[in-house]
């Protein structure tokens, strides 16, 4: 189908997308990539009155390595160049790995940064991962700006704590501690379809080798990146190993609350939940060892 | 809605049009242009029949406004080879190698492909199914496709 009419305005700053997106209020939409704004024209699920296009807008894209050793990313970044960096794959390996989940190429050709995090689908890889390394995001709207966490950010399915009018600027990951370790996993039914289930998992290791924190937070399993906190927190003080994983496994399973779809019964979601939140640790462990001070033990 | 005015580059000439904001690239090169290699299958981005090469790289001309590729370039499958006479070697190696039946969905895999193997001259089966992973095709079971694009591959390397 094609979109009902609306009015297009293309502004070549952030200053005057701002001054419009206040005008029009919520009539109006920001345009990123278009690869999820579009398709819902075309099936009229959105009818914005006025789209305002970020595309002509210098100065949204890009990737910074700050001096504190953070990356900052301009909301208008395409996937397909967050894909590549190779400040991305030095400083947040968990994204550079998620990247190639991200839908199919021509469609990381045009879609953003930006407008993954704020279309907020909770079977995106962007939001669990910009949740599981700590992620801030910068939004700034006719006001000012602010600072939100992406655990703040997510507010459930298709929902941000975005202010009407207020864009998604910037996103900043801060630098990998030592020791460390991280994984994403997820299984689809194609590569580039969105996940039936998957999780952005990361383990940090102490200078005795012991599980000191993590974090499991899963794709497709609720209404936004849901975190296992419990079966996480179950994981500190423990030797890793194939014993601490199963009971944290077998805890995360119970905590996420997983809808079901026409692709994955909520049952067999809870079984992906057990076998990657197993598998993503045992990688995660083995990375946190060889990015520490530690050994690199043979038995993960 | 007021039109807007549009002039860009297609499969290197001159383009102009006068366009409702609404009208979608795709249909705006078919429509407009009279370039109906560009196929439109689903118009959700889902089926990749209507990818064109938009600044060099595969994009969906179904989930982009005709207005956004004002002052930019774009090449559809029309643009591919250099001549009327002569195919591409990619599509040379499709028709040989039976990587089409209907033909619908050719021309995105095409475009999509012409790009991918100019990054990865060489590409494994693996790479090539996963480069092709958001182009359906109901007809050939993508063996020959991925055949095809072994043979292009081979032929564009010894150039
Ligand atoms: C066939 C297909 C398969 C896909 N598969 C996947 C997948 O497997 N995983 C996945 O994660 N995604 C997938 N996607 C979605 C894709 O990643 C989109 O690019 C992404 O969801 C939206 O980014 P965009 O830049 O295209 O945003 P748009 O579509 O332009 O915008 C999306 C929403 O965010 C708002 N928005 C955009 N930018 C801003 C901003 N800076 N500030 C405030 N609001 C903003 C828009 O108003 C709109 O509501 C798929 C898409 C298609 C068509
Ligand atoms: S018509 Fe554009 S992807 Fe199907
Ligand atoms: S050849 Fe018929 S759809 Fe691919």
């Amino acid at each position: 189908m094609k979109p009902p009419p609306f009015k297009y305005l293309a502004p070549d700053s952030l200053e005057q997308a701002l001054e419009l997106m206040a005008q029009y209020g919520g009539e109006a939409k920001p345009l990123a990539g278009g690869q999820s704004l579009i398709p819902a024209m075309n099936f009229r699920v959105a009818q914005p009155a006025v789209l305002v296009d970020l595309n002509r807008i210098t100065g949204l894209e890009y990737i910074k390595t700050a001096e504190d050793g953070s990356l900052a990313m301009g909301a208008m970044t395409r996937q397909r160049d967050l894909e590549f960096d190779p400040q991305v794959a030095e400083r947040v390996p968990l994204l550079h790995e998620c990247m190639p989940h991200v839908a199919h190429p021509q469609i990381r050709n045009r879609g953003t940064l930006g407008g993954s995090l704020a279309h907020a689908d909770p079977a995106a890889e962007l939001p669990v991962v910009a949740v599981a390394a700590s992620a801030r995001i910068r939004a700034q709207g006719s006001r000012g700006e602010r600072w939100i966490e992406a655990e703040q950010f997510f507010q459930g399915m298709f929902t941000t704590a975005l202010e009407p009018g207020e864009l998604l600027v910037e996103v900043v990951f801060p630098p990998a501690e030592p020791g460390i370790g991280w994984s994403f996993l997820e299984v689809s039914r194609r590569r580039g379809d969105y996940a039936m289930l998957g999780i952005a998992a990361s383990l940090s290791l102490n200078a005795q080798g012991v599980c000191s924190a993590a974090r499991l937070v899963f794709m497709n399993a609720g209404d936004g990146p849901i975190e296992a906190r419990q079966a996480a927190a179950g994981l500190s003080g423990q030797q890793p190993g194939p014993e601490a994983f199963e009971q944290a496994a077998a805890a995360a399973q119970q905590e996420i609350d997983p809808l079901g779809n026409v692709h994955a019964t909520v049952a067999y979601q809870r079984h992906l939940a057990t076998v990657l939140t197993r598998r993503a640790l045992a990688i995660a462990a083995e990375r946190a060892r060889g990015n520490g001070n530690l050994p690199a033990a043979g038995a993960a | 809605m007021e039109n807007h005015q549009l002039s860009l580059v297609v499969n290197g000439q001159p383009a102009e049009g006068q366009v409702e904001p609404r009208l979608l690239l795709s249909d705006f090169l078919r429509h407009e242009l009279g370039l109906t290699g560009t196929h439109v299958g689903c118009e959700h981005g889902v089926c990749g029949a209507c990818t064109v090469q938009f600044d060099g790289q595969p994009v969906r001309s179904c989930l982009m406004l005709a207005v956004q590729a004002n002052g930019h370039e774009v090449l559809t499958v029309e643009g591919l080879a250099d001549s009327r006479e002569q195919l591409h070697p990619l599509q040379q190696a499709f028709w040989e190698a039976h990587g089409l039946q209907c033909g619908f969905c050719t021309p995105g895999f095409l475009m999509t492909l012409v790009p991918f193997l100019a990054e990865n001259p060489d590409p494994s089966e693996r790479e090539i199914r996963e480069a092709i992973s958001g182009n359906l095709c109901r007809c050939t079971g993508y063996q020959n496709i991925v055949t095809a694009v072994r043979l292009a591959a081979d032929r564009l390397r010894a150039i």
